[in-house]
């Protein structure tokens, strides 16, 4: 009993020690939820979640943590992950109506299916280890096949390429990856009220998935304390971008659709997240709107701007923001109850149009030639709309305006590219690589071994309309065992990247914000980029049921080679002219069978037996035969002998 | 008789350089007649397109190594590099290297005839050695071999086509050549180099060492010793010195000497270009880079692109429990025939160079038609020898079908989508076929040519006694 007594004492301290320690921890540890929701030209919604969860610098010896995802933490620490992104998408952005040049697009445009990009705190002899241990880690974690970015042949090491500088950086996708349920699930268990409360639990799946584009993201960095002994805090990140259509019964079609939080999710918010800091809904308006009612000031244009002639608010928003071109309705859902449910609602009474800030260039890429021996691979830059604004901004030191555009493109090992014929076309016209083509970077593909990667940077003059850059690629034949399951539906080509190292978007608001991280982190300068689409490419494929014909086939090609050639080296001029004189002997097909057929009834040969005696040659034969055995024999004993020795 | 034998050589002339006319008049087609992308004509090895970009790697201070694009040899990059690049106004791109390509074709015909002029009057001295009187013309094989090279569709095809096989065969051929009229050190150097571009040509040691030692091709040595004994027993009254001089063919002689200078001279071209190889190399991973990338490319058959072999579909589809194993036994089977061809053949070098080539073409692992096209012109070195070859008009019809399908299976498997992979494949078993029995009929017609020698001699002996 004693010895019992004095178990439970330590236990019991350490008990309450532990107590302490998270309690203080929790001082540290933040988690603030938001949900942007911005009407899309196209009479779509975009509903942009945003979830961000801060864990202090601690000690790293161990570190408890409140609200802080206990898996990622671990992965931070595992594999000393420096800055990492991972994003799941299904649909694909349209930059020409749901924007190009404002953060929201350049940071949650992403390519389909997977996207993977890691910056390790390693050695760089270690960086590809790490990389592949946190892919499989990944992979369970979120349910999902990221462990075949584990392989040489499907990332990359992109130098500038990306935007980030770091030689410890590695980039992957995996196009062909169906992102579903199974994926969300997991990623809102790293919430610390998961999809039970606050503005997770609008997440309805089947509204979710039924989007046109949606893009979950995980981006995770941390962040250096400075501090001797302390570790590094852990910024979490968690964004999910809905683009959804609206329900809607009016029959003008020129009408903006109305909507509602319940109409778009089917479900309303009850009340915040309690563990979370700050729990805000924005709604965005763009255009003509925010122009539109910039020099308002009272408070009764105050509440014009939510209650006006074009459209109509169902809550009274707490704040309102004005940027550049658009309008910030800040709502704070602390005050809603089970009572009082959260449902904000937007409705129309007029027409109206807007257009959303694009890319200086929008790009597309596409592939040329028929047939499976080979191809081209064409990357078209066009000018948009908002070129023409942003023209006289980028004046180079001689005066002349420039788009600085980097292109960074993997292409899997069965795309074999030719690197010198890459050429460039500005305005249909073929330029030399040293007029537009300022930097360039190849890391050509290994067959089976690893992938290759293209970083281009172009510099395009302003009043470009129009770029086009084609490489042409052979396509590879494949081992059977290579090809996936559905071989005839073809290889996917992984997204381009074009990024404009000289564009930066930022919203630039009026105001001072410090509390939300969404509207903090839409403030930073973030580089304007766009995925171009996923390719197909069709490989031709070998019969797959044929391996046993092929090596039986090619097998009696050998044996035939082989034999032949043989028989007509050992051929010796006696046992010739022994031949053709029995050939001479011959009396006709029927008669020889015949005689042959009484030979063999009577059991004797057909002929007298040579001269030779048959002894001698059974005893030479019997000498050569031991001769064999023993060649044979010793053969195995070698072969035992030097096998076993490995 | 003057005449004509003089129009002969005319008109030897005026066919070359119609076919060199000829081939001016392809290379100035622009695209190459689209001759350069076919399975066919270049293989991963002999591609100009790969060659262009291991250039490009190089020239953008990469090794040209890197990636999988280029396999040849460093000397070829430097030689032939330059001039992927350059282009004169206004006319097809890699036109330079087209007529590099035409000079090889030119040179490599010239070679030729050289080397069959040699064996054309070997074969005249050694049937008047014989005692044979000539019953029959002894036919210019010199002529006809170089106006095979010249107007073989494959040849003209390779060398439209930008494959790098025409240089290759021209080191071969160099070598041959050498051996024949017993220059040792440039038989030296086309053998290092044949064998620096494509590997399959060191099998040639065996039959330029044997020419370097006996001589040219001859009628077994027994044969001699049967009509000089005939000769003896007929001529009762033998002065020593005749008898001096029997024994002394008895034993063939011996030129160890010119045997040890060969291999002197191989081992200094060889040093020579891998010296010029590494220096070349020594930012990018050296030799060991390149062995590992042309000839560890070579035997291992990564690239799995269709041509007109059959390896690539045998390892595209077998399983890679049994790869290494299956590759060991395909690449002995070129070596396995070595020897007893040499014990069948050794009074025959050249003609066992021409075997030699053959079988490697057909056991290559990226063959092209530039290698059939190179031992099709061998073996009209022997037109005299080989004239009672059977299924001659078979194997022709056999050569030209399967030339005509291989690019509609081609096309109807990888442009059209109605075929598949066994189409294409079918017709490399087809070439593969034909090669076989053009090998084996060849080998069996010499060997009946001697047989049929004997016969005579010894008849020839019976009636003289």
């Amino acid at each position: 009993m004693a010895c019992l007594v004095r178990s439970w004492i330590p236990l019991l301290f350490l008990q309450s020690f532990l107590v302490a320690i998270a309690f203080g921890s929790n001082e540290g540890e933040e988690f603030s939820e938001e949900l942007l929701l911005k009407p899309l030209p196209d009479r779509k919604v975009l509903a942009h979640f945003h979830f961000e969860n801060r864990a202090p610098p601690s000690n790293s010896h161990g570190r408890n943590h409140h609200l802080f995802p206990k898996a990622i933490s671990q992965l931070v620490q595992k594999f000393r992950v420096k800055e990492m992104e991972l994003s799941f998408t299904q649909g694909r952005w349209n930059h020409e109506h749901w924007g190009g040049f404002d953060p929201l697009s350049s940071m949650n445009a992403k390519p389909v299916g997977v996207e993977l990009w890691a910056v390790f705190d390693v050695p760089q002899s270690q960086v590809d280890i790490s990389w592949k241990n946190l892919t499989h880690a990944l992979s369970g974690l979120f349910c999902a096949s990221i462990n075949f970015l584990e392989s040489s042949t499907s990332y990359a090491a992109p130098t500038w390429g990306f935007g980030t500088n770091s030689d410890k950086l590695r980039y992957g996708s995996l196009p062909r990856e169906a992102v579903c349920t199974e994926n969300l699930t997991p990623w809102l268990k790293l919430l610390p009220c998961r999809d039970k409360d606050g503005i997770s639990a609008l997440m309805n799946r089947p509204s979710v998935y039924r989007g046109f584009y949606h893009s979950q993201r995980l981006h995770l960095s941390t962040v250096e304390s400075g501090q001797e002994g302390l570790g590094s805090g852990i910024v979490l990140e968690q964004t999910l971008t809905v683009v959804i259509q609206p329900e809607t019964t009016s029959v003008e079609t020129n009408m903006q659709p109305s909507w509602s939080l319940s109409s778009l999710f089917g479900r309303k918010v009850v009340g915040s997240c309690v563990l979370a800091k700050s729990s805000n809904v924005y709604l965005q308006l763009e255009g003509r709107l925010g122009h539109e009612s910039k020099n308002v000031d009272t408070e009764i244009e105050a509440h014009k701007l939510w209650m006006n002639s074009d459209f109509d608010l169902s809550l009274k928003p707490d704040r309102v923001i004005r940027e550049s071109s658009s309008l910030l309705f800040i709502f704070d859902i602390d005050k809603s109850s089970d009572s009082e449910p959260f449902d904000l609602g937007l409705t129309w009474k007029l027409p109206s149009k807007w257009s959303c800030e694009q890319a200086p260039l929008h790009a597309s890429r596409f592939l040329m030639g028929s047939g499976n021996e080979r191809g081209a691979i064409a990357i078209l830059l066009k000018a948009t709309e908002s070129q023409e604004k942003l023209s006289g901004r980028n004046l180079t030191t001689d005066g002349r305006c420039t788009i600085k555009a980097n292109i960074f493109q993997i292409f899997p090992w069965y795309i074999k590219v030719y690197y010198h014929t890459l050429q460039i076309f500005v305005d249909q016209q073929q330029k030399t690589d040293s007029e537009v083509l300022k930097k360039i970077n190849v890391s050509p593909s290994t067959d089976k071994v690893s992938s290759g990667m293209l970083e281009m940077m172009l510099e395009l003059p302003c009043e470009v309309k129009s770029a086009a850059i084609s490489i042409e690629y052979d396509k590879g034949f494949l081992h059977i065992d290579e090809y996936p399951p559905d071989a005839n539906q073809g290889f996917d080509i992984p997204s381009a990247l074009i990024s404009f190292p000289s564009h930066h978007a930022s919203l630039d608001f009026q105001e001072e914000l410090s509390k939300s991280p969404l509207l903090s982190s839409f403030k930073e300068k973030s580089l304007v980029r766009s995925y171009t689409e996923v390719l197909l490419v069709p490989l031709t494929t070998p019969d797959f049921s044929m391996p046993y014909n092929v090596i039986t086939i090619t097998c009696t090609i050998f044996a035939l080679y082989f034999g032949s050639l043989l028989n007509v080296l050992r051929r010796r001029i006696g046992e010739e002219e022994r031949f053709l004189k029995s050939q001479g002997k011959k009396r006709g097909g029927l008669k020889q069978l015949l005689s042959r057929l009484t030979a063999k009834i009577r059991g004797r040969p057909i002929e007298a037996p040579s001269s030779e005696s048959p002894a001698a040659e059974s005893s030479f034969l019997s000498s050569k035969l031991i001769f064999k055995i023993i060649l044979v024999a010793g053969a195995a004993a070698a072969w035992q002998y030097f096998s076993t020795d490995k | 008789m003057a005449e004509e034998q003089n129009k002969k050589p005319c008109r030897f002339w005026i066919w070359a350089s119609a076919s060199v006319v000829f081939r001016l008049i392809l290379i100035s087609f622009p695209g190459n007649l689209n001759l350069s992308s076919r399975p066919e004509v270049s293989t991963p090895l002999t591609s100009i397109r790969r060659l262009a970009e291991g250039y490009w790697l190089k020239q953008a201070s990469m090794s040209p190594y890197a990636g999988s694009m280029y396999h040849g040899s460093p000397l070829l990059l430097s030689v032939l590099g330059p001039l992927t690049v350059q282009r004169i106004k206004g006319q097809p791109s890699h036109l330079l290297c087209s007529l590099v390509f035409v000079i090889a074709d030119i040179l490599s015909a010239m070679l030729l005839r050289g080397i069959g002029q040699k064996l054309q009057m070997a074969y005249g001295l050694n049937a008047r050695l014989l005692g044979f009187f000539m019953d029959k013309v002894i036919l210019p094989c010199g002529d006809i071999a170089a106006l095979v090279y010249f107007w073989n569709p494959f040849t003209i095809v390779s060398c439209v086509g930008l494959s790098t096989s025409p240089i290759e065969n021209l080191a071969v051929i160099l070598a041959l050549f050498g051996a024949v009229t017993r220059r040792v050190p440039l038989a030296a150097f086309g053998f290092v180099m044949a064998t620096h571009l494509s590997l399959y040509p060191a099998t040639l040691a065996i039959p330029i060492i044997i020419i370097l030692r006996y001589g040219l091709d001859a009628p077994p040595i027994k044969l001699f010793l049967q009509t000089r004994s005939v000769e003896n027993e007929k001529s009762s009254t033998s002065t020593v010195s005749k008898q001096a001089k029997s024994k002394q063919t008895t034993h063939l002689p011996f030129l160890w000497k010119t045997v040890a200078h060969f291999l002197f001279w191989v081992l200094l071209w060889s040093l020579y270009v891998l010296v010029l190889c590494a220096l070349s190399l020594n930012k990018y991973g050296g030799l060991e880079e390149m062995f590992k990338r042309t000839y560890g490319f070579i035997l291992s058959i990564e690239d799995l692109s269709p041509n007109i072999g059959v390896f690539w579909y045998f390892f595209a589809e077998v399983f890679d429990f049994f790869r290494n194993f299956f590759l060991i036994v395909f690449h002995v089977n070129v070596l396995f025939m070595l020897l007893p061809l040499v014990i069948r053949l050794k009074h025959r070098p050249c003609f066992l160079a021409f075997v030699y080539l053959a079988i490697s073409s057909i056991l290559k692992s990226y063959p092209s038609v530039g290698d059939s096209a190179l031992y099709l012109s061998l073996w009209a070195l022997f037109v005299n020898e080989l004239v009672d070859m059977k299924f001659s008009f078979f194997l022709f019809c056999g050569y030209l079908g399967i030339s005509l399908l291989s690019p509609v299976m081609h096309n109807l498997w990888i442009w059209r989508g109605t075929g598949n992979a066994n189409f294409y494949f079918g017709n490399a078993i087809g070439y593969a076929c034909f090669q076989i029995v053009f090998v084996v009929e060849s080998v069996s017609a010499m060997l009946n040519h001697d047989r049929a020698l004997r016969r005579s001699s010894s008849n020839h002996g019976e009636v003289k006694s």
